[in-house]
């Protein structure tokens, strides 16, 4: 049977306030175990949770960069469970009233705009980390990331394929990048997703019974556990089986999924108003107040990109697909460089570099002004198109200004008509075989003869040069 | 109103607490004469009632996004029950 | 004369006017709880050689012509709930045996602040559970008035040490009537602030949203005094008030001319002893005589009041002590199979059976399918009693009632049933759900001998009139020490 996947995702994100959401302790990657902690965030009995002010404002930004609605009335509950790395033995968060509700994101899937509904955001505080290497019979509770704050952001279940989700994810991460809410750095955590997927016969208005799957730390394992839970599902039910609703772990490393709790333990949080804490309310003006601080989102970035500069709707999307590339784009053309010249590196040989050598556009290492330079050289004359990529090699090797690299490393054209043309002659004479088949209308020919021109002048000619020259030759001789 | 061991026995499971075979039944009729009693509270009609959390009316209570220095990890370990000196030590978690 | 029969304020005067000193003062207290301690059992910790090195300091500071604080040298005692630290804080529970907290509870360093000298931790019932102070895993605290009586409860230690002249003040928490009604038995005063004016940071929470700190004292006048210093707003308790507190000890007037009191009905009926009711109606006499005018009313909802406090202060426990689970401090099991094991052992050995059967009522109240019929039902009946109550105090500054049914009971009494133990709380219970300021002083005796307690009730916020109401009956009442 053909069935049509459905999709909800539960994304995490680990807030870049500098302190946790409910202590003064520093909230930041990593350290040496239990060194990032205090009473509060270890749950030492009587102490209290104060929430930290900016949790909020990055919540509800977060909320007006997805189009939510901001809840008035917000306030905060407790999670009740036992686990290790959840001292107080739960976990503030927030049930049923959260910070943000029904928004939505609008994505591009093969040209064209799917809407993706945002059911909600709410803050709630991350947990610890359960070390289990090199501890034999024994587990180690590190708390330092007990109290970071997180946002979880709950989609409706609008998507429909796996790529899609990738879709969103990607979209959703630039958002929240954009807003400095988060800094969506994967390999720390920061971001992290649960997955939701059901499949229903092609047709069907109801939802089939969904799996969640957790522990997917990065979009790429997110793509690979979607599609194999599609399998496994599809499998089921072609043959006549029915689906469990479970929790399953993803396991990136097999490449499998298996199951994490059965409904027998159905987990029973017992949540219930958080008493320590008191309600939040958001007035219209506090709303305004972080609207004003919304930055020109992707969306909207990408359009003016379109509109001003006329760049292909592709183009404009991977560039603002990454707010440092974006920014670094609008730094160059500030810098009076052609934007589709600037376009086209960026997404050319900068992002090659960059792929090759596993960094982040944040990590170029040279100015936007100085990537104007170098294309102003190209433009003028002065270095040619291959040679400019040996300026862009050097610049990644030890930033420095790019007249200066050329000069360094000889790479200046020639542009010299008189020594173009003697480089010409000497050529022809040895080539007579090549212009008797230019003029038998072979145009291999003429690339060859550019070509050898190119090589005489150990290739610093200026190409468009010795094209116009060596044309009027041929066409003398 | 009648607590069941059942009933019993699944709070217990939730609540972390094993008990024994007389703390069991010994339960069984305390949760269920306290329960029993709570049960005056449906004698109220309460609909359309707002439920209160906190005895004060109070609202927006935050804290300034700023750094405070942590605490030494002794201080944090000094009353674990089981540490290496740099974390708190359980017995192996099977996730 | 014994300095340790002296009222706080006595002491304070003293050592401020350099008639004694801190050291004497400590010295006599220390010498007190050696005395009569045997008898009475109200502390889990003594600091002995601490509290004397505490008072020398601090008459080293008066001797130089430091500044001091303003309970400078008055050695008192604290709840064993409320953290200190480095000093032993078990919550009379074999749970945390063995804790030494990291940090001072904002009471602690409000105290610490004033110069008071620490005595030492007072016993409870177990994480305040309890209205005898019989569910303590260390010891049972006695009534001075009568040993084979219970000194109530939760704050029975802080109770019985002040009645016993072991401290001059301690201070109690009440979650349901915790230091009102062990005040009550014990024949001192005892004031529940309103919710909020107290920083519970650091008590070790019972109920999150009915606990509060309060002084017990020997006199009005002492209370207003503590109070003065604990009271005030705390930016690391976010369900502390900030507001200005005037200064209590100073409003402190016995003039209660025109002070309209309510007497609701509905907690002079069933249960409440007979001596009882006339001690309290004699009382409401004094106060008429002062110049205070009385009359009848009604809180219809009062008999709600307990069961719904049952099931919200218990919902509210069952998550506050789910984090004894062995990890992080207190007891462990010494043997168990597995981390759940470990959760199970732990807790099932660590906590009393009082303890567990909270947990367990909790649990219930909040687990899936009984969340509406009981916790969010007792939250709704909250809002219902805080309604009537708000309509009273339209009509009356102040509400009078017993603070407790009986006067103190014999130990084991009312072990056997929880029920009848919950009963205890019947007169006090009510402001908790209210947030309310209630003070509890003495008003007389019964023909045992045993202290009758009386208590006024305020609207939120309005302690000075609370203190000086009971300011001015307390000038009308006889007082009699216990014999020990």
């Amino acid at each position: 049977m053909k069935y049509e996947t459905v999709i909800g995702l539960e994304v995490h994100a680990e807030l870049s306030t500098k302190t946790k959401i409910f202590c003064s302790c520093k909230n930041e990657f990593g350290g040496e175990p239990n060194t990032r902690c205090c009473p509060v965030c270890t749950g030492m009995p009587g102490t209290l949770p104060v929430l930290n002010k900016a949790v909020v404002d990055y919540a509800i930004k977060a909320g007006l960069a997805t189009n939510c609605s901001i809840t008035k009335y917000g306030k905060q509950d407790r999670k009740n469970y036992f686990y290790p790395d959840l001292p107080k033995a739960y976990q503030i968060s927030q049930f049923d009233l959260p910070l943000c509700q029904n928004g939505y994101i609008d994505i591009e899937v093969d040209g064209e705009t799917r809407r993706i509904g945002i059911t909600r955001i709410h803050i709630e505080e991350d947990a610890g980390k359960l070390i289990h290497d090199d501890y034999g019979n024994e587990s180690m509770a590190d708390y330092n990331r007990c109290g970071v704050p997180l946002i979880e952001i709950v989609s409706e279940p609008d998507m429909r394929s796996p790529e899609e989700a990738r879709i969103y994810l990607e979209t959703l991460k630039s958002i929240l990048e954009y807003t400095e809410v988060s800094d969506c750095k994967m390999q720390e955590g920061s971001l992290r997703c649960d997955v939701n997927l059901s499949l229903r016969p092609v047709g069907q208005k109801e939802f089939g019974t969904r799996c969640e799957m957790k522990n997917v730390n990065s979009f790429r394992a997110a793509v690979r556990a979607m599609e194999y839970e599609q399998k496994r599902q599809a499998e089921i039910l072609d043959a006549g089986g029915v689906v469990e609703q479970e929790t399953r772990r993803w396991d990136d490393v097999k490449g499998i999924s298996t199951p994490m709790r059965s409904k027998e333990d159905a987990q029973d949080y017992r949540y219930f108003p958080e008493p320590d804490l008191v309600p939040i309310v958001v007035s219209d003006e506090w709303v305004e107040e972080i609207r004003s601080t919304i930055p020109e989102l992707p969306e909207q970035r990408k359009a003016r990109y379109i509109g001003e500069y006329g760049l292909p709707e592709y183009d404009a999307f991977i560039l603002t697909s990454s707010k440092k590339m974006a920014d670094f784009f609008d730094g160059a053309v500030a810098d009076g460089a052609t934007p589709k010249a600037v376009s086209n590196w960026l997404m050319g040989d900068i992002s090659k570099i960059l792929n090759d050598k596993e960094l982040e556009p944040a990590d170029i290492p040279f100015t936007p002004a100085q990537l104007a330079k170098m294309i102003a050289l190209i433009e003028k004359g002065t270095i040619s198109n291959s040679a400019a990529k040996k300026v862009l090699d050097a610049m990644f090797a030890e930033p420095a200004d790019p007249e200066a690299l050329v000069e360094k490393l000889g790479l200046a054209q020639v542009s010299d008509e008189g020594a173009i043309l003697t480089m010409i002659n000497d050529v022809l004479s040895q080539n007579p075989q090549s212009i008797a088949d230019y003029k038998a209308g072979k145009d291999k020919a003429m690339g060859f003869l550019v070509g050898q021109v190119m090589r005489v002048s150990k290739g610093k000619a200026n190409p468009q040069m010795i094209n116009k020259l060596l044309k009027e030759a041929l066409d003398k001789a | 109103m009648k607590i069941t061991r059942e009933e019993v026995l699944h709070v217990a499971k939730l609540a972390r607490l094993n008990l024994t075979e007389e703390e069991t039944t010994r339960l069984m009729e305390d949760m269920g004469s306290i329960i029993g009693f709570a049960d005056k509270l449906n004698e109220l009609d309460t609909e359309g009632v707002v439920p209160t959390a906190h005895a004060i009316p109070m609202q927006n209570a935050f804290r300034k996004d700023e750094i405070a220095e942590s605490f030494p990890r002794e201080e944090i370990l000094k009353n674990a029950p089981d540490s290496d000196g740099e974390g708190f030590l359980i017995p192996k978690v099977v996730e | 004369m014994d300095l340790y029969t002296l009222t706080a304020h006595e002491i304070r005067d003293m050592i401020k006017e350099k008639k004694i000193s801190s050291k004497e003062a400590t010295q006599s207290a220390l010498d007190r709880i050696a005395q009569v301690e045997d008898k009475v059992e109200s502390f889990v910790t003594v600091l002995g050689d601490e509290a004397i090195a505490q008072a020398e300091k601090i008459d080293a500071k008066i001797a130089s012509g430091e500044e001091v604080g303003a309970l400078a040298g008055v050695p008192m005692a604290l709840k064993d709930n409320m953290c200190t630290k480095d000093v032993l804080t078990t919550c009379s529970s074999k749970m945390l045996y063995n804790f030494k907290p990291p940090y001072n509870a904002t009471v602690t360093e409000k105290l610490a602040g004033a110069d008071t000298v620490l005595l030492g931790k007072v016993n409870m019932d177990e994480f305040a559970m309890g209205s005898s102070t019989e569910n303590s895993y260390y010891k049972k605290t006695k009534n001075p008035y009568d040993i084979t009586k219970v000194p109530g409860g939760s704050s029975g230690g802080s109770a019985a040490s002040v009645a016993a002249d072991e401290a001059f003040f301690t201070l109690g928490s009440d979650t349901g009537g915790s230091i009102r009604q062990p005040a009550a038995l014990c024949g001192c005063v005892g004031l529940k602030p309103t919710y909020g004016s107290v920083s519970r940071y650091g008590l070790i929470a019972f109920a999150s949203s009915l606990d509060q700190i309060g002084p017990m004292t020997k006199d009005v006048k002492d209370c207003a005094m503590v109070l003065d210093q604990i009271a005030g707003y705390d930016a690391k308790d976010s369900t502390s008030v900030n507001i200005q507190h005037p200064n209590f000890e100073a409003a402190l007037t016995g003039d209660i001319r025109g002070l309209k009191i309510g007497v609701p009905q509905e907690y002079f009926g069933q249960g409440i002893s007979e001596e009882v009711t006339a001690a309290v109606n004699a009382a409401l006499s004094n106060m008429k005589a002062e110049g205070a005018e009385f009359s009848d009313m009604s809180l219809p909802l009062n008999e709600y009041a307990l069961p719904a406090y049952y099931m919200i202060s218990s919902a509210e426990a069952s998550s506050n002590l789910a984090r004894f689970d062995g990890v992080k401090y207190g007891y462990r099991a010494e043997k168990f199979n597995d981390l759940i094991d470990l959760y199970c052992q732990t807790r099932s050995e660590g906590f009393g059976a009082e303890v567990k059967r909270r947990i367990m009522i909790g649990t219930y109240a909040l687990s899936s399918g009984y969340y509406d019929a009981y916790y969010k039902k007792a939250q709704q009946v909250r809002t219902m009693i805080m309604n009537d109550f708000g309509k009273a105090f339209e009509t009356y500054d102040v509400l009078v009632t017993p603070a407790s049914p009986t006067t103190a009971f014999g130990i084991g009494e009312k072990t056997s049933d929880p029920l009848e133990m919950y009963m205890a709380d019947i007169c006090t219970v009510s402001v908790n759900i209210g947030g309310l300021p209630a003070i509890v002083i003495p008003c007389g005796y019964d023909k045992n001998g045993l202290p009758i307690g009386i208590q006024i009730i305020g609207k939120p916020f309005d302690e000075a009139t609370v203190l000086n109401a009971a300011y001015a009956l307390e000038k009308t009442i006889t007082k009699v020490k216990p014999n020990l």
